[in-house]
């Protein structure tokens, strides 16, 4: 009876284990193909405009909105020390350190990413990516080599994009509204944000979001059971994924960059 | 070949966006200035206390900022703190008995280095030591100070 569950057990890490060493497998089929896509950028165009241009709005919205609320909420807590002054350090710190770059992977991974898996499913479902191999076609570095490198091009412009429209949303509430000193927030704001340390390492994060975004997105999409159930839990999954993986990541990597 | 060219042109404007975006973030929001780097001299001065002076704290003069602070080291042999400091290269007339003095901005701000200038004739040179210095004001030792007098006075 026992034995039962520790097979059981056993099984679902075997299960796991097999489903890494595919998505790494198809990581590794995926990057075989870029020199390809290179020779023939229209296909990355199309991908960047798919991931990046159509994710541009939801992009540009959350991050004023996140900017203003990040104004409001700062000056409550900075005008109880008198230090006001600070809000644009506090407001660009933490937008590009940390909001830009982990709002902007989770709301990719709920725009583009749950579009990617649905795409690629449904291609698989309905037997494209086996008639693409028919014709000697191989449908890893046609369809799926574009989408990646079009997420990896679009999330470090996206998360910048966020950030910016952020800072400028900060500025609107802080200066515009709660009325502080307009010169303060922008001296300040460079005195104590440095280029390397926060801008560079927000970028690298945003990379590294990219690649996992779309990966997960792509695996789950290519890995799906190509039935229409398959393909509704396969998205399911892979916004859920992109979502732990994402704040997971993010813990590391600000424990890398930030925590000396 | 309408499609093709409008999706061409919205990636490009899409590009574009993300490029001034990040220029914005590194001019306007950052302290990238193109000039730095190796640029500009080394000074180096010894203080008994820096206080809480970091690397890439200001150096300033008549509140103006000229450098850097390049490294904070500690020498065992003085029990001292070797602050070197880089200055910009157009400042090249320090005079060599100019004054270090450990600031604070504001009552709890950061700690900057502020360079009086002396009298002299001869000017500092790349890796010259600074030799008037003063240390950084603890807090906690200028209130026990305040406090001691102040208990001197009424006895």
């Amino acid at each position: 009876m026992w034995l039962d569950s520790v097979a059981g057990l056993g099984r679902g890490v075997l299960t796991a284990l097999e489903r890494l060493g595919r998505a790494h497998l198809l990581l590794l089929a995926i990057l075989l193909g870029v020199g390809e896509v290179l020779r023939r950028p229209r296909l990355l165009w199309e991908q960047i405009y798919n991931i990046g241009v159509l994710s541009l709005l939801i992009v540009g919205v959350s991050g004023l909105f996140v900017g203003m609320v990040l104004g409001l909420q700062g000056y409550y807590v900075l005008s109880q020390f008198g230090a006001e002054q600070s809000l644009g350090v506090m407001v660009a710190a933490s937008l590009v350190r940390e909001l830009g770059p982990v709002v902007t992977a989770l709301l990719v991974a709920g725009r583009a990413g749950s579009a990617l898996t649905a795409e690629i499913g449904l291609m698989k479902a309905t037997e494209q990516l086996s008639g693409l191999e028919m014709m000697a076609v191989d449908p890893v570095r046609r369809i799926l080599t574009p989408r990646f490198l079009g997420g990896l091009v679009a999330m470090p412009m996206l998360a910048a994009i966020f950030s910016a429209v952020g800072v400028l949303g900060g500025y609107f509430v802080g200066v515009g509204l709660l009325g502080i000193d307009d010169g303060a927030y922008w001296s300040q704001m460079r005195a104590k944000i440095d280029f390397e340390e926060d801008v560079v390492n927000g970028v690298v994060k945003s990379l590294v979001f990219g690649v996992f975004v779309t990966w997960i997105a792509l695996f789950q999409g290519h890995d799906t059971v190509p039935t229409s159930e398959g393909v509704s839990r396969s998205t399911t999954r892979s916004v859920v994924h992109s979502a732990l993986v994402v704040l997971g990541l993010d813990f590391v990597l600000t424990a890398l960059m930030f925590g000396d | 070949m309408g499609k093709r060219r409008n999706v061409e042109l919205m990636v490009g404007t899409f590009m574009a966006l993300g490029l001034i975006a990040l220029f914005f973030l590194a001019m306007h929001v950052s302290n990238l200035s193109l000039v730095t780097g190796g640029e500009g001299y080394l000074l180096n001065a010894r203080f008994a206390n820096v206080g809480s002076l970091k690397v890439r704290s200001p150096v300033t003069m008549a509140g103006v900022r000229i450098g850097r602070v390049e490294s904070v080291r500690f020498d065992k042999a003085t029990y001292e703190a070797v602050v070197s400091m880089r200055i910009d290269a157009e400042i090249d007339s320090i005079p060599e008995d100019t004054f270090a003095n450990i600031f604070t901005s504001g009552l709890l701000g950061e700690q900057y280095i502020g360079l009086e200038p002396g009298g002299s004739p001869d000017y500092l040179r790349d890796g010259e030591e600074i030799a008037n210095t003063q240390s950084a004001l603890v807090l906690e030792q200028m209130i026990g100070q305040f406090l001691f007098k102040k208990a001197g006075e009424s006895g």
